[in-house]
């Protein structure tokens, strides 16, 4: 640890003098110990990207079963209820966890906040490196619960006890600890990651950059980190309480003896609930980039997006008994918990129609970036919409554990987190590789993943309504759910999905060759004018070593009038 | 826009405005930070802190209410006077630590004794709670005895983890200062975490114990 106090607005804990680029590193300094943020946000990306296609092997090997019941699936084998317990569970596990949380808080969020706020690094280098291995450990952990005795833990992404807590239950004595240490070594390290993100972006901005100067994707990531930091305690406590219900032979969660098993369910869905605007709100400001650069006007209403983020998030806190209807709770308190899901609503809508006002009247050009940017604020209204639905308490008794919910929950998330991350990726590419994407592939691979996208849960919220509930692993055994227009959907559900693995591989082709040969971006591209673009690409360690920038106005000053040039970088003396 | 770069300028009178109170730390670049990067990383941890202890003492609270028998039968009573005698002993550790901060700014060497007695009563405090749990355990509350046992030790336990990460951040810091690196900012770093053991543990008196 240095000693010296920092100087100008570096890090705290690092030591100086390796910032600038003038110190020669290793191999193991560079790319496997390092303190740059940038390579830190690769290593999370990456980790992501890998966890993301193990995650849709799993949602592979589970619809095969479910579309053609008992087959001999290509790459998995015959699948047993058992195997299909564990893949539906650690599929939405790492999904959520190991993909989602990475990709856009830890990655975007450690590679843009530095640079869009015109810093060399983050203030906290060592505490950054610690939070990835950390999670890269947490990551090891839930793989390797398949290889344990009694293979992964199979109940459930929720976890409900005492199905979670007793291994006679659950039959995986094994997989069920290594699954809540793997989630709760995630939280320590997102923990670790999200102190840093807004330290940073409170003490180290660039000169003149004021609070309404900071890019909106910043202040998402900033606001979803204190969301994720209030809400994960009572899921840590759940957490720690239920390793010592499965192994020390506690009761915390065990009515017989006095525990209450309805608790889990609150300390779980109390961090559940932020936890969808923990994820949403980067996509909702990645998005909110996208749109202004591709439209060239300014963004509509940043203000408005901040206070209702804001409000959404402390929104997002009261809302958590919706999971819980019929969990035995009291009718008039799943009253209180209807209104305030309902509301929530409101502060999202008014996010989609500001969007709506930005793009309305722009120049738009539909790029690769703008149509993920465009499709997730249309995918992103489907989710929100059936949402209405569910929050209902008296509407939520039928639909309840059907697959109404996936499908709804999928039209959430899916847009968060697949839609929004390819928005940021293909529009941060050149920035973080140098060399531009090729634009023909990136349509076509996006047209491949959205089209399917609704095909496969489109079908699913038909199935939902007609009574198919989620947790079945083979429907023939009921008839009622077993009807032959039902299993055509399950087919085409199916279908659709291994189309949209399939287009998986245009993404990753067009990754590498771009990589490799694509035409050189030079510094900025998509004439944008946030402080990331005033960098050379890929930004050197140090990030600016002639010198960080200033910042003389806001981010979003498109087209504004009297001017030559349609964008006026942040950093441009007036 | 202007370069906004004198103190002067309008976000930063609003800034310091609000919190007059604190003295801003540096102002070499950007806007002047009114909280350092340790302490306002530290206080940013200490939110997810009292949110992890609301979750057990709230779960301790609702499993409390909803027993039919409570406390339950055949299971010692915890020791309240003498619990309450090492609050006391981290109450005051607390205040002396306040007190090495404030003489912080004027006499380095005026640091030492607060800071060391501070250090000292919370060695006291966690070798106090250990010997207490030693005894407790003797007389039949286990983590596993009854629903009153599993709580108190995850509640207590956890606050004693805190405790011994937080002292060993203090004598991190009287190490620092016996060799004269010590700054402000990392005293103060080290102390924020000390008054929230300080702070949790009269909370999680009232509900385990009382």
């Amino acid at each position: 640890m240095a000693e010296s106090i920092p100087v100008g607005h570096g890090s705290d804990d690092a030591d100086h003098g390796e910032h600038g680029g003038h110190h020669e590193m290793t191999f193991g300094e560079k790319y496997i110990f390092p303190l740059d943020h940038k390579m830190i946000s690769m290593q999370y990306m990456f980790t992501g990207m890998f966890m993301a296609i193990i995650g849709g092997f799993f949602a592979y090997a589970f619809r095969m079963q479910l579309a053609f019941p008992g087959m001999e699936v290509p790459g998995w084998g015959h699948v047993s209820p058992a195997d299909y317990n564990s893949l539906v569970t650690n599929h939405g596990t790492i999904m959520i966890f190991w993909v989602a949380m990475p990709v856009l808080i830890a990655a975007f969020g450690n590679y843009l906040i530095p640079l869009m706020i015109g810093a060399d690094d983050m203030v906290f280098p060592k505490i950054n490196r610690l939070s990835y291995q950390i999670f890269l450990l947490s990551a090891v952990i839930i793989l390797a619960a398949f290889f344990v005795e009694g293979g992964a833990f199979g109940g459930a992404w929720t976890a409900y006890p005492p199905l979670s807590t007793k291994a006679e239950y659950n039959l995986t004595p094994l997989g069920q600890t290594f699954w809540i240490v793997a989630v709760a070594l995630e939280f320590v390290a997102f923990l670790l990651g999200g102190i840093n993100f807004i330290t940073t972006a409170m003490n180290s901005r660039a000169p003149g950059m004021k609070m309404w100067d900071i890019p909106m994707v910043v202040w998402m990531i900033v606001i979803a980190s204190i969301l994720f930091m209030l809400s994960v305690g009572p899921l840590l406590a759940g957490g720690i309480m239920m390793i010592f219900d499965q192994q020390v032979g506690t009761a915390f969660f065990d009515p017989d003896q006095g525990g209450d098993p309805v608790l889990w369910q609150h300390l779980f869905w109390f961090f559940g609930h932020p936890e969808v605007y923990v994820v949403l709100l980067p996509a909702v400001g990645i998005v909110a980039e996208v749109i202004t650069v591709f439209s060239r006007k300014k963004l509509f209403g940043y203000k408005t997006i901040l206070y209702t983020a804001i409000g959404t998030g402390v929104l997002s806190f009261t809302v958590w008994a919706h999971h819980q209807f019929i969990s035995g709770i009291d009718p008039r308190m799943a009253n209180v918990f209807t209104v305030t899901t309902l509301l929530i609503s409101v502060p999202i809508a008014e996010m989609m129609f500001v969007y709506i006002a930005t793009l309305y009247g722009g120049s738009i050009t539909l790029t690769t970036p703008m149509l993920w940017a465009l499709s997730f604020i249309f995918e992103f209204l489907i989710g929100g919409i059936t949402g209405i639905f569910l929050g209902a308490s008296g509407n939520d008794i039928f639909l309840h554990d059907t697959y109404f919910v996936l499908a709804h929950f999928h039209y959430t998330f899916y847009p968060i987190a697949i839609i929004g991350t390819f928005a940021g990726f293909t529009f941060w590419f050149p920035k973080m590789f140098g060399r531009m994407m090729n634009d023909g592939l990136g349509k076509l691979h996006f047209w491949l993943t959205v089209i399917p996208f609704n095909l496969i849960f489109l079908p699913l919220f038909v199935l939902g309504t007609a009574g198919q509930h989620r947790r079945i692993f083979d429907y023939t055994n009921f008839p009622d759910l077993a009807l032959p227009w039902m299993q055509d959907l399950r087919v085409l559900a199916t279908v659709s999905l291994c189309v949209m693995l399939g287009a998986q591989l245009i993404f990753f082709y067009n990754v590498i060759t771009s990589w490799m040969s694509g035409p050189t971006a030079g510094k900025n591209p998509w004439n944008s004018n946030t402080l990331e673009w005033t960098a050379t690409s890929p930004p050197p360690h140090g990030n600016w070593p002639e010198g960080l920038p200033t910042c003389y106005r806001g981010p979003y000053e498109y087209s504004v009038e009297g001017r030559e040039s349609d964008f006026w970088p942040q950093d441009e003396p007036a | 826009m202007p370069r906004v770069k004198s103190a002067t300028s309008p976000s930063i009178t609003k800034m310091s405005s609000s919190t007059s109170d604190l003295r801003l730390i540096q102002e070499e670049h950007g806007e002047p930070r009114v909280l350092s990067n340790g302490v306002l990383g530290m206080s940013l941890f200490i939110l997810t802190e009292i949110m992890l202890f609301a979750g057990m003492v709230s779960s301790f609270t609702i499993v409390r209410a909803s027993s039919a028998i409570w406390p339950p039968p055949d299971q010692p009573r915890l020791p309240i006077e003498a619990t309450a005698f090492n609050t006391l002993a981290l109450f005051l550790s607390g205040f002396f630590l306040i007190m090495a901060q404030r003489r912080f700014a004027s006499d380095r060497d005026a640091v030492r004794n607060p800071l060391m007695a501070s250090i000292g009563l919370g060695v006291f405090f966690v070798v106090f709670q250990g010997w207490e749990w030693a005894s407790m355990l003797g007389q039949g509350l286990t983590v596993t005895s009854s629903i009153l046992g599993s709580f108190f030790y995850l509640i207590v336990g956890t606050h004693a983890a805190h405790a011994i990460v937080s002292v060993g951040l203090l004598i991190q810091a009287w190490h620092r200062l016996q060799a004269g690196w010590l700054q402000p900012s990392q005293l103060a770093t080290a102390a924020v975490l000390w008054y929230f053991v300080v702070g949790a543990w009269p909370v999680i008196y009232w509900r385990i114990y009382l």
